[in-house]
This record gives structure tokens, sequence and C-alpha cells, in this order.
């Protein structure tokens, strides 16, 4: 039988993947969208298991809005990518740093 | 035990693709390797009983996130190899914190017995057990007003991306009905005052 | 007429004259003024007395009801009501009476003041602030009767604000009742501590409680509740009753125009503290030690005070003088438990006083308002009428057998004799003695005023002459209470049930009643009198004022220069306007200079509001180097966070 443990580790070796690719890939935003969709799904992971492991169906509506919220977030992160892009014709972090203090 | 063997299977690729989304140099290959991750994330969660976001995840992600990031890659008119430089100076400092978030979450998770050692086995569902329709019921009551809420984020999500990146054509036409409707007789009429010609 | 609505009226008509007199002066006129107003007080009187005769006559019980709710928080009801007893009826006729008077009279004195409405808004406000305070039913209420009468009183004493040495005095009295009200609002607070409510029935029906409990002002020196309560309230009482040493403001108060010398300073307002401990009698029965204190106090204030009477030369100070005395008459009262023989004493003290101090206006406007007695002198021929009425005010005064002061003070030195409580020795010796001082400075007063050589100049002089009706009548109308009230109330208040109900007094303590036992009514009471020290002394006392001032003035004057160190002391008034002009406001000057300099300069400018600024202009000068616009730092940060926060989930 799969175990909460299986789930719990394969979440956290994801989740430490999408981590390694935020510092791999410190030049393409498109790249470091996708590792953030990466670290949501390896959240996503841990609610559906302890919803199913707990027998609470509550994890998987937060699951549900998890969506939901990415979904908006990833429209929005990639319209901003597309104005940046018109503005400055780069997606190269390492332009980005007007905010510098 | 055959959800088990499957689970591993598909765990495996599932890692395999996700190291592969970091590791690839050309973004699409990384976007198209995200969709893979996302089939199996599904396959995986249906092993577990919750089909209903597995074919959300596979419909929403698959079908309009994941589209829409390989759309906006393709249509950037990226600069790869200034992309590609400088990709490998990290890999020490990378293995080294994702070694350490991987210990540390696997330490907590099997050795600390994160959420309790009881919770190992999954409990038996009834026979007419139905994932999707436990979940309406749950979120058409319990949860109305967050989904009302999550509603409006998406609006609220859609008009943002629109408003974002709407961009006014250079000598286009368009009606602007609100001019139209304010408009007055003495900004569109003059009367002119002349002398009448004379008869030839 | 519903009894609440007269009790309501009895409060309001004078607010409601007030109001008009202050607000459209302008509009109705010096005679609309004075006729609203009085109107108002008119009312109020009437309305007064006709409460009074139902209580004492007709037997109508006490009044004790809530007239509106004013704020309710966490179980505390703070309320405006009524508590109408023999006491406080009593009162309510005595104020409205003396108000009455005063309003009459003031249309004679203040005829030529610029200020003629103002100074009628002011006093129908007072008598408003009086009756409040009179007729309270809980402390709160009693507290903002308290204040308003000091603020109308600083109002009054500064009524002729272009005056400096006005605005000094009325500055004066304003502080020195802060430090009395401060004592008087701890007192409050501790009775809200230790029985949870403000309402005078609730409190004293808990005062054991009270008296069960301890207070640790200081480490472990564990107090009494009930001592450390009553000596609070007390305070406030000195304040407004003007005890030593919170006294100071009371002669300086004396620049305010006459009538209200007489309404506040002897009448009403000074009577307030008097009145406010026979109220709280159920609370300072059960301490002996906050009654000791009171006595002492009292009767260090009748002695010393009246000595300065002897040495002062404004007419209107002599009678100031005498009016700190006789309140330290009635707190010695207060201090061996005769509440009664103080009220009472208060009572014949209102008439005789408000008397005494309208005839010293009166005989004012006649000098056009000079004050000072060396000029003046032989006035009795030129004003028949004030010179009976203030014989009648100074024989009342000094306790000529059969006047109303005769019964209230006689009784109330009988009392302190009776007495056994600590001090009560000492306060004999101040009463009985006291008793002669007020006749030496009443008599003094009064020869130096209206008999004798006629010391003032030719032109003032040339315009001598009786006062005007309105001067005249509240004069005769005060001098018939201040003869005879004393022969028809003396058994009632003194020694019958008048006060039943409204002043508690502990058996072991009831020196009255104990008199009580020997009074065979007032004849007999001054027959009895004829062979007692006090009346004798009276009458020396007014002998020694005869030969000293009238028959051979330079003996007066050889003594003082004989006694010219004592003459000093008594000029300089002991010394205690020194004390506070030169310890304690320059020693307040020097705190507030030292703590504006150390802790508004430094501590807080500099250190916390300054210093705040500067800590976040550094910290962020320090933390912008940490935001460096790149996302990955960022992240990393986030990553290092997560670490850590896993890290204490497996080591903790």
């Amino acid at each position: 039988m799969i175990s909460l443990t299986h789930v719990l580790a394969l979440s956290g070796v994801l989740f430490a993947i999408a981590v390694a690719g935020v510092f791999l890939n410190r030049k393409n935003i498109i790249v470091l969208l996708m590792c953030i969709e990466l670290m949501l799904l390896a959240v996503n992971f841990n609610f559906v298991a302890f919803s199913r492991f707990r027998g609470d169906i509550s994890g998987q509506i937060f699951v549900f809005f998890i969506l939901t919220v990415a979904a908006a977030e990833a429209a929005i992160g990639l319209a901003i990518l597309v104005v940046l892009f018109r503005e400055r014709s780069s997606i190269d972090v390492e332009d980005l740093d007007t905010l510098q203090g | 035990m055959f959800p088990t063997i499957l689970f591993f299977i598909f765990a495996a690729v599932l890692i395999g693709a996700a190291l592969g989304v970091i590791l690839s140099r050309n973004p699409v290959y990384s976007a198209l390797l995200l969709v893979l991750c996302f089939f199996n994330a599904s396959v995986i969660w249906v092993l577990l009983d919750a089909e209903f976001l597995g074919i959300v995840l596979v419909l929403v992600y698959v079908g309009a996130v994941m589209v829409l990031f390989l759309f906006v890659v393709m249509m950037l008119d990226l600069n790869l190899e200034r992309l590609r430089r400088e990709f490998a100076g990290y890999w020490p400092l990378t293995v080294a914190v994702a070694g350490f978030a991987v210990f540390a979450m696997i330490n907590v998770i099997v050795v600390k017995h994160l959420g309790g050692a009881g919770l190992q086995t999954a409990p038996a569902l009834a026979a007419n057990y139905s994932n999707t329709r436990t979940l309406g019921v749950e979120l058409f009551t319990r949860y109305a007003y967050p989904s009302q809420v999550a509603a409006l984020i998406l609006l609220v999500a859609s008009v943002a991306a629109i408003v974002l990146t709407l961009r006014q054509r250079k000598g286009g036409k368009p009606q602007d009905i609100a001019q139209q409707v304010a408009v007055r007789a003495k900004d569109r009429v003059r009367i002119v005052k002349m002398a009448s010609e004379k008869k030839l | 007429m519903e009894i609440q609505s007269i009790y309501l009226t009895i409060v309001l008509s004078p607010l409601v004259a007030c109001i008009i007199a202050g607000l459209f002066g302008k509009v109705i006129g010096r005679v609309g003024a004075h006729s609203v107003t009085i109107l108002g007080v008119g009312i109020s009187c009437a309305l007064s007395l006709y409460v009074l005769y139902q209580m004492v006559f007709e037997g109508s019980p006490e009044y004790n009801g809530t007239v509106y709710t004013w704020l309710v928080s966490d179980g505390l009801q703070l309320n405006v009501g009524f508590l109408i007893d023999h006491l406080s009826a009593m009162m309510m006729a005595v104020v409205t009476f003396v108000s009455l008077m005063v309003h009459i009279y003031t249309i004679g004195y203040m005829a030529d003041d610029d200020g003629y409405q103002r100074f009628f808004s002011y006093i129908s406000l007072f008598t408003f602030s009086m009756l409040m305070l009179v007729m309270a039913n809980n402390f709160l209420q009693l507290f903002f009767g308290s204040e308003a009468v000091g603020v109308v009183s600083y109002l009054l004493i500064g009524f002729w604000y272009k005056r400096q040495s006005a605005i000094f005095a009325n500055l004066k009295a304003f502080l020195v009742n802060r430090v009395g009200d401060f004592g008087f609002v701890l007192g409050i607070a501790a009775v809200l501590r230790y029985t949870g409510s403000l309402d005078y029935a609730t409190v004293f029906s808990h005062a054991e409680q009270i008296a069960a409990a301890q207070v640790h002002i200081t480490g472990a020196v564990a107090w009494s509740a009930i001592t450390f309560t009553c000596i609070c309230l007390f305070i406030g009482a000195m304040g407004k009753s003007a005890q030593v040493p919170l006294h100071i403001w009371l002669p300086d108060s004396m620049e305010g125009p006459t009538p209200i010398s007489a309404l506040i300073h002897a009448a009403t307002m000074v009577t307030a503290g008097i009145f406010m401990v026979a109220r709280m009698s159920p609370l300072f029965e059960l301490s002996d030690t906050a009654l000791s204190f009171v006595l002492v106090i009292g009767s260090t204030t009748a002695f010393f005070m009246g000595l300065l009477g002897i040495v002062a030369n404004d007419i209107k100070r002599v009678v100031a003088y005498s009016t700190l005395s006789q309140l330290g008459y009635m707190t010695v009262a207060l201090g061996v438990s005769a509440y009664g023989a103080g009220i009472f004493h208060l009572m014949t003290h209102a008439f005789f006083k408000a008397l005494l101090f309208l005839a010293a206006g009166s005989v004012i406007i006649a000098m056009h308002h000079e004050q000072d007695m060396r000029k003046m002198g032989g006035l009795r021929k030129y004003m028949p009428i004030t010179y009976w009425t203030c014989l009648v005010g100074c024989l009342a005064l000094i306790g000529f057998p059969g006047t109303s002061g005769f019964f209230s003070k006689d009784s109330l030195i009988d009392a302190v004799g009776a007495s056994h409580r600590v001090g009560s020795g000492y306060a004999y010796f101040c009463v009985v003695t006291g008793v002669f001082i007020t006749a030496l400075y009443t008599f003094r007063m009064f020869i130096m005023t209206f008999l004798g050589k006629e010391r003032m100049d030719h032109h003032t002089q040339e315009h001598l002459h009786e006062s005007p009706w309105v001067v005249t009548v509240p004069l005769v109308l005060l001098a018939i209470p201040s003869a005879l009230i004393g022969w028809f109330t003396v058994k009632s208040m003194l020694f019958g049930k008048f006060f039943e109900g409204a002043i508690h007094v502990a058996p072991a303590n009831n020196v009255l009643e104990h008199l009580g036992e020997e009074f065979h009514g007032p004849g007999a009471f001054i027959l009895s009198a004829l062979l007692q020290l006090p009346v004798w002394l009276a009458g020396l006392g007014v002998l020694t004022a005869y030969v000293f001032f009238h028959w051979r003035p330079a003996l007066a004057d050889a003594a003082e220069a004989r006694f010219k160190w004592l003459y000093t002391i008594l000029v300089d008034k002991f010394g205690f306007d020194w004390f506070n002009e030169h310890v304690i406001m320059v020693g307040a000057r020097r705190l507030g200079g030292g703590l504006w300099r150390f802790g508004d300069q430094v501590v807080i400018d500099d250190g916390l509001v300054n210093g705040s600024a500067r800590t976040v202009g550094w910290l962020g000068s320090v933390m912008r180097y940490a935001q460096s616009g790149y996302l990955y730092h960022y992240a990393f940060a986030m990553i290092l966070g997560l670490a850590g926060l896993l890290m204490w989930l497996i080591w903790r």
C-alpha cells in the first residue's frame, strides 16, 4: 500500500528540485515561474495526501483554491512578463534591479 | 501491491521530469517536461482517490496554464544564448541547498513522523464513495463564500492580464461610445451666415 | 406637583436664570437680568422652604431617587440623583434663602458696575452648583457640585478681572482648592475601590467593608482603609472649608465683590466641606483616627485664624478671618462626632455671617469703596439700620446669650468638653480661648467702624448716608434669623430627632445625646450658660475691645509696640503665604524646570522622539544593503528561512 510517508517524501523531493531550479535558472524568469508551479504542486501533494489519510475532504478543497490562485498567478505573472519584455526586450533577472536599495 | 508499484513508477517519472524542467537549457523543453510532471502528478492523485482534482489538474494546468506558458515562451523572441551563460556556476550551492532541503524534510517526515504514525494507512472508503460528489457538496455548502471569492480572484486576474497586455493600435479608428453620447449640437453643426449669391 | 419635579425645579430654576442672564444679558438689560435671576432663586427658595416644611412638620419621608443615569461602565452606575432628608432640606433652605438675600442686595451693591448681568449670572450659577452639591445622592455628583462651586468661586473672586490682585487671588483660590480636590478624588476612588459603588446608600451600608480593609501605601506599613479614605475625603473638605493649611485662599478671596464674600465665602461654599463630612458621618464614625485628625485641624484653625482677625485693618478681612475661625469651630464639632452641632452652627453662622458681610458691604458702599477701618469711625449716626443689624450680627457671632450664635457655639463647646476623643483637650482650650478672641476682634471691628472719632476724609464725610432699601432689606431679613433662629431650633436640631437617618453617630461617641439629658429648654440653657466660662470670656473680650480701641486707644498702640514680634507674626499670617511663595512655589517651579529640561527635552524629545527617528534612519541605512533588487537573493532568503524552520522542527 502507498503510505503517507511515501507521498510526503515524494513531495519533499519535488520541492527540493523546485528550489534547486530557482537557484540554477537565475537568468530565465519563465523557468523561474515554472519552478514556482512545481513548488505549488509539491504543496498540493501534501494537501491531497493528508486529506486522504485523515479522511477529511477539506484538504482537497484547499487544493482546489490553491489551483485557482495558482492559475491567476500564472496569468498575471505571464502578463507582467510580456509587458516587461516589451519594455526591455529581456527577461534576464539580473537586468531587473531597479528596486536595488 | 499493484497501486504501490504504479506509485513508484509514476513517482520516478515525476522526479525525472522535474529534474528535466530545471536542467533543460531550452525553456520550451522545460515547459513540455512540466506538462509531463503534471500528468504524472495527476495519476498519483488518482491513485490517492482524488479523481476530481487529478482531472482538474490536467484540465486546468495542462490544458490552460501550460499552454499559456508555451505560448509566451514561443511568442517572446528570447535570446537563448545569453540565457544559457553562467548556468553551471551555481552547482555546489544548488546541490547543497536542495540536499539540505531533502534531508531535512525526509528527516521531519520519516523520523519525526509528522502527522502522526497512526496515519500510515488510509481509511477504507465506502463502496459508493464519489470523490467528485463529496467535494462538490462540501464546496457548495461549507465553502460557498470562499468559492465565490475564488471566482472573483479569477475574474480580477483575467481582467488584470488583459489590461496589462492591452496595446492600443496606432491609427486605429475605434468608436468612443461615451464621446458619441455626450456630443452636443454645437460641436458638430456650424451655422454660417453668408450673403446670398447674386443671380447670374 | 410630583415631589421629584419639585426637586428638579429647585435645582434647575437658578440654572435657567443663569443661562438667560449670562447669554442674553445684553438683550434683557440690567433690570431684566436681576429680575430673572431673583425670580429663579426665589422660586427655588420658596420650594426649598416648602420641602423643609413638609419634611419637618408634615413628616414626609426622605427621598432617595435617581433622575438620570449618566453612564454605566463595568457594573459601576453613575447617576444624577437626589437624596433629600432633613440635612439636605435644611441646607437647601439656608442656601437658597441666603442666596436670595444676596441677589436682592446685589442690586444695590453692584448698581454702577459694568459687569452687572455677568455677576447675576454667576451667582445664580453658584446657587445651582451648591444645590447640586447639597442634594446629591452620590459621591460623583457631590464632586461635581464641589468643583462647580469652585469654578464659580474662581470666576467671582476674579470678577474685577482688570485688578492684578483679584487675578492673583482667584488663581490662588483655584490652586489651593485643587490640592484639596486631589485628596477628595483619592477619597472617592478609595470608596469606589472598597465598596464598588458611589451611591451614598450603598456605600454607607457597606461601610464596615471599608473598615475591615487595609491599605499599603508605602512598603509594609498597613493603614486602616477607613482612616485613609476619611482623611482623603476630609482633605477635600479642608480645601473647600478653608482649614489650616489650605485656608490661605479665603482671606485673599475678599478681592471679589462683597455680596460674593457673603454668599460664597461665608454662608455657603465654604460650608460645603462641613456638610460633606456630616453627610459622610457613617464613614467617619468608623475611624477615631480620622476624627481626631479633623478635631486637631479644626481647633487649630479656630484658634489661630481668630488671632489674625485682631490685627487686620481691612473690614472684610476681619470678617473673613472670623469666617475661618468659625469654620474651625464647625470642624471641631465634626471632630467630636457632634455633627448636629456642627451643622447647627453652620446654619446659624450662614445667617449671621452673611449679615455681617452684607453690613460690611453696606459700610463699604457708604465709604465709596474704602475698606480700611482706620479711615472709618462714627458711622452710627449716619447709618442706623446698618449699625443695628451689624450689632445683631456681632452679638450672634460672639455668642451673646439668646442669639442664634450663642446656642450653636455654646452647645458646640459643651460637646467638645464632654468628648473624650484624642485631642479634645487641646480642642477645648482652643475653642474656649477662641471665644475671647472672637469677641475681641469682632468688637474691635464694630467699634472702629461705627463708634469713636470720624477718621474719614472730608469729601467722604459729606456724602455719608444710609444705603438704599435693596441693601437694608436683606440686612433686616437676615438679622431676624440671626437673632432668633437658635431659640426655636436648638432643641430639635441638637438634641431631638431632626437629623435621625441623615447623620449617623456611633452610640459610644454620641456626646450630644449625653448633653441632651441635661437640656431643659432654651431658657434654662441660657441660664445655665451664664454660670459658665464661655459667656464670661466673650464679655471679657468685648470689654477688652472697648478698653483698647475706644476708651484708651493709646493702650492698643502700646501693646503693639510692646509685643512687636507677636504683631509681626500675626501680620505675616504665621508665614503661610511666605512659605508657599518661597518654598512650595519656587520648589515647584524648580521641579518643573528640571523635569522640563531633563524629562522633556532630554528623555522625550532627544531620546524618544528624535531618538526613535534616528534609530529608524540608521536601521534603514543598514538594511538597504539587504535590498539588492535581485529576485534570487530574496528567494534565497526565503529558503534560508525555510531551512531554519525545518531545523527547528528537527532539533526542537
